[in-house]
């Protein structure tokens, strides 16, 4: 099978990328995967990939970072919604399928799934 | 874990933890020497000899407040059980390589699985993180570099939606040529 894609694609999408890349900088919005190894085991690679898909599919902008073990081994994957103006949401338990909720709630909609909250860091 | 994958992560995660700003992954599979092979080499902190010595075994607290280890010795053990092992190589200050060992066909190896989901989470999680991959099946080659990706992108992020998509297709595509040898 000959390869389909090549770095020259790379140069088509920069060309494409460029003219909205003033638009995709504002948004203040992180999501942060916990990455620890209780996090890889319970499943938060798959997750980053979920919120990575739901965010395309809706076409919101946001930077998903991960993050080292920070203690917390029952609760993984630990998922951290943090956006301007607002406390810094800890969500507990985070399961691929519960992505597209998270979101929905989340971001679209303003509230805070509070049943799956562990922590809230207040806005700085 | 249920996917070398996933012990590849923790192993590129633990790099990431150490400070490094360089790593290489290699991954080598020979089918005729019945051997699985990844290597992970980075330029963070390192360790002193006394910790890298005891890296790999098991740990025994109960990890309350400050646990010692928990990814390295689970690698060791998933090594072992399919007739390989795991070297630790630091020097304090320079870096650290981690080398595991498995038997290809062994029945007790867990399948590679999902790598392209390993590669993209630790490239698109951590920015900054220069990773060069390299991926050699019975002589096949396949290699991504971010240096080059980011060359070829000039001002537009790695985590742009269409480059991530991109991304995706052409490590799937690259790691599925390897398995599937062109005719
Ligand atoms: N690449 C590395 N560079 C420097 N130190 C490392 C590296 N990998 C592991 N270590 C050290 O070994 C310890 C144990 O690693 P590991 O078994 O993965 O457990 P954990 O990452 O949860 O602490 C780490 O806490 C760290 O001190
Ligand atoms: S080892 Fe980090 S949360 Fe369990
Ligand atoms: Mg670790």
């Amino acid at each position: 099978m000959p390869k389909i894609k090549s770095l020259d694609d790379l140069r088509r999408i920069r060309e494409e990328a460029q003219q909205d890349l003033r638009v995709r900088l504002e948004t203040g919005t992180r999501i942060i995967v916990g990455m620890g190894t209780c996090g890889i085991a319970a499943g938060a690679r798959d997750v980053m990939r979920a919120i990575l898909e739901e965010l395309d599919r809706r076409k919101i902008d946001a930077h998903v970072e991960t993050v080292g073990c920070i203690g917390m081994c029952s609760c993984e994957p630990l998922v951290d919604i943090e956006q301007a103006g607002h406390a810094r949401v800890t969500y507990r338990n985070i399961k691929p399928h519960m992505v597209p909720r998270l979101i929905e709630e989340h971001l679209i909609n303003g509230r805070v799934v509070e049943e799956w909250v562990v922590g809230r860091l207040p806005a700085s | 874990m249920r996917e070398l994958a996933l012990h590849i992560l923790d192993v590129l995660e633990n790099a990431v933890e150490a400070g490094a700003t360089r790593i290489t992954l290699t991954i080598e599979e020979d089918s005729s020497c019945d051997r699985f092979t990844f290597t992970v080499r980075d330029n963070g902190r390192g360790m002193p000899p006394e910790l890298a010595a005891r890296v790999l075994d098991p740990f025994v607290t109960t990890r309350q407040t400050r646990h010692v280890g928990l990814g390295l010795p689970l690698l060791a053990a998933a090594a072992e059980r399919a007739g390989g092992g795991v070297q630790v190589r630091s020097e304090p200050g320079r870096g650290t390589e981690v080398s595991a060992t498995f038997r290809l066909r062994h029945w007790d190896r867990a399948p590679l699985g999902d790598l392209p989901g390993t590669l993209l989470a630790l490239i698109l999680g951590k920015e900054g993180v220069h990773l060069t991959y390299l991926h050699r099946v019975d002589g096949r080659e396949f290699r991504l570099d971010t240096a080059e990706l980011r060359q070829a992108l000039g001002e537009v992020p790695l985590t742009h939606p269409s480059v991530r998509r991109w991304l995706q297709e052409y490590l799937r595509e690259g790691i599925a040529g390897l398995e599937r040898p062109v005719e």
